[in-house]
């Protein structure tokens, strides 16, 4: 293997760990609150810079032995890149609303930007994968910048105890993941997913059918999906909420396309196995996700269970186990990366005259009157998650259950759409709070230019007017998603 | 027919102390039989032949644990008066524990002389050069094939560092930081007096 070409094809990650590095270096001299709003500014353009570098291997639709670098531990492919560049995407977001809500406490640090980066860096490692070596170790780099970022908050308790929590709840779940690979190993004698693929053709072995389901539970646990979400909500609305903004999105995907190449590259020959799982994994997100969201009064819990329940939704199309199935995971990524920043946003922006930060549903009371425009985002947002036609959130939950209904999983599609109902009550519980309610007139600070544009873009990309882009969002899917299917 | 029994001998070891690890209801004696497994752990690198990752176990986890340990002991609230109290009476478990250890050391270092366990079949992509050692094996590998993972390892610990001080570093008004410039400017005659005082005298400072 040519080094040279590998360096090529691994640029973006030697990019974002060289700036990270350099970052740290300059914030050792920067303390104050100037240079760590610099510095979060060079982050985001590196992380720009990194979309740059990418985007060729989506566009060009890089596969197979081409895209192998550093020995095949890594591979640039085409669905690689389709996840980075949502991953970029989301951490440059959290990264450009952190500045405005960390002043306010002093507690804006030069390190936030830096932990991102590596943590995006995890990221990139993790969708990158080709074996279950490179997967562990862009597994732990995300997950230990998380524990950190989710503690960042040094005078707020919630942010101590929400760190601690996922440190802990990440740890156990790091050693199960662990304990699937290492038997998985054992009984295909081979870490890279392609070996693995190869040798379990027919009937799987007892011990090689434990390794996967470990190693999904392992997984599960990052995605939050049912029955491993129990930490979501209490993390969620303990850390600070740019990096609940995060958390939200960018792991998400990562952890999410890692999924992806587990399911259908290493372990593709025994979809029967895990398609039950996946397909329970699904449905029970869903409901969980929607029934647990109906009683709570804090926003950031709320959009906590509303991320298990949109997991749940994008599972459904990995429990098709076919390309469209895929393809539609992807546009459902794309479509919930800034329907969830756009929700994390909004709430950044509920402030008192003080400048506090407001997470109570009563708080939003009446807020069409008082900040109409506000109201019109968040309200946006909302009808988008709820899949109410015609905003484009409804899309990607179309896709997801065309790719069932077309593997001949039209029992899963149902029930799916069902519990989807479900979710839509809470979601338009919100509206009415916000239309219909007397106004509370809580909400009556200033809000960051930053935050007013980041709320604007979100939703117009959620409005009617993202079908837009279906055309092209369809192909590149598609494409991405082909990687996966070397047959196909 | 020595590494049979050895390697017999070191599964059953730390799969017992294993369990007990996390039976044991003392967190202090938990920790102590996690040390347990461990150096079975280690028994059984040895036998297939990975002298070097055995040494690890022992010098890293073993040398690690012992610290590790040191902070339970701070950290919980242990009443030792009790914990002597039972010295005596658990002087023979004690004894029995470490002489099982000594013994493992002598039929391990015995059956690595006797070669290396064959397991399985090597599919050859794992083979290493004849003649080599454990650690220029590793290190062939690690610096050539896995030199990603290597530098991606190396970031991960410099995250884990990063993390360290961003949770627990705090600017501390009352501590008095150093002033280079002041040290270097000050001169011996502003420091220092030759004095003479006379007997009985006294020193006027």
């Amino acid at each position: 293997m040519d080094w040279i070409q590998s360096l090529r094809i691994g640029a973006a990650e030697e990019l974002l760990s060289t700036v990270g590095i350099a970052l740290l270096v300059g914030s050792a001299w920067g303390q104050g609150r100037r240079d760590a709003r610099a510095i979060t500014w060079v982050a985001v353009l590196t992380l720009v810079a990194a979309a740059v570098i990418t985007a060729p291997a989506l566009w060009h639709g890089v596969r197979g032995a081409e895209a192998l670098a550093f020995n095949g531990l890594l591979s640039g492919d085409a669905f690689a890149a389709f996840a980075k560049l949502l991953i970029y995407v989301a951490a440059a977001a959290s990264l450009l609303v952190a500045p405005a809500f960390f002043e306010k406490y002093r507690a804006m640090r030069s390190e936030y930007p830096v932990l991102v980066l590596f943590a995006v860096l995890g990221m990139g490692i993790m969708v990158s994968a080709t074996n279950l070596l490179t997967l562990y170790v862009g597994l732990e780099l995300n997950s230990l910048a998380a524990y950190v970022l989710a503690a960042f908050l040094k005078p707020d308790e919630r942010s101590a105890e929400a760190g601690l929590k996922y440190f802990v709840l990440g740890a156990l779940a790091s050693g199960i993941l662990l304990f699937g690979m290492s038997l998985t190993y054992g009984f295909t004698g081979t870490i890279g997913f392609a070996g693995i693929s190869a040798t379990l053709t027919g009937h799987a072995s007892m011990g090689a059918l434990f390794g996967l389901v470990f190693v999904l539970s392992g997984l599960a646990f990052k995605i939050s999906a049912v029955p491993f979400h129990m930490w979501t909500p209490d993390v969620y609305e303990g850390a600070p909420t740019p990096v609940t903004t995060f958390f939200a999105s960018a792991p998400k995907v990562a952890a999410l396309a890692l999924t992806m190449r587990v399911a259908l590259e290493a372990f593709g020959t025994q979809a029967a196995a895990w398609q039950q799982i996946i397909s329970f994994v699904a449905l029970a997100s869903i409901v969980v996700g929607a029934l647990g969201a109906i009683g709570q009064r804090k926003l950031k819990r709320l959009l906590a269970y509303s991320s298990i329940n949109n997991v749940g939704f994008i599972l459904v199309g990995l429990a098709s186990a076919t390309q469209q199935g895929a393809a539609a995971m992807l546009v459902y990524l794309t479509i919930y990366v800034p329907m969830t920043i756009g929700g994390f946003v909004a709430i950044l922006m509920l402030k008192d005259d003080q400048g506090n930060q407001l997470e109570d549903m009563a708080d939003i009371a009446g807020l069409s009157r008082t900040r109409p425009m506000l109201a019109l985002g968040l309200g946006s947002i909302m009808f988008s998650m709820a899949g109410i036609p015609f905003f484009f959130g409804f899309w990607g939950k179309f896709v997801v259950f065309q790719s069932a209904v077309n593997a001949g999983m039209v029992w899963l599609a149902t029930l799916a759409a069902m519990a989807s109902v479900i979710g839509a009550y809470y979601y338009l519980k919100v509206l009415k709070v916000m239309y219909f309610d007397d106004p509370a007139n809580r909400v009556t600070g200033r809000s960051d230019m930053v935050h007013e544009w980041l709320l604007a873009s979100c939703a117009v990309f959620v409005s009617p007017l993202g079908y837009l882009v279906t055309k092209g969002l369809t192909a590149l899917t598609m494409t991405a998603a082909g990687v996966l299917f070397p047959l196909a | 027919m020595i590494q049979t029994l050895a390697f017999y001998l070191f599964a059953t070891l730390v799969v017992a102390s294993g369990a007990i690890t996390i039976l044991a209801r003392n967190p202090v004696h938990s920790v102590l039989w996690l040390i347990v497994a461990f150096f079975n752990g280690a028994g059984l690198m040895v036998l297939v032949g990975a002298e070097f990752i055995a040494m690890l176990l022992v010098i890293v986890y073993v040398g690690a644990v012992a610290v590790l340990f040191l902070f339970v002991v701070m950290m919980l609230d242990i009443d030792f008066a009790e914990l002597r109290s039972g010295f005596v009476k658990n002087f023979p478990l004690g004894f029995a524990l470490a002489l099982v250890l000594l013994t493992e050391l002598i039929l391990g270092v015995g059956a690595y002389r006797a070669g290396a366990m064959k397991l399985g079949t090597p599919d050859g992509t794992a083979a290493t050069g004849l003649g080599t050692s454990n650690i220029e094996a590793i290190g062939a590998l690690l610096y050539s094939r896995y030199l990603f993972l290597f530098e991606a390892s190396g970031i991960i610990l410099l995250v884990a560092m990063i993390g360290a001080i961003v949770l627990t570093h705090r600017e501390r008004k009352d501590s008095r930081g150093q002033n280079i410039s002041q040290q270097v400017r000050r001169r011996p005659q502003d420091a220092t007096r030759n004095m003479s005082p006379g007997v009985g005298q006294g020193v006027e400072l």
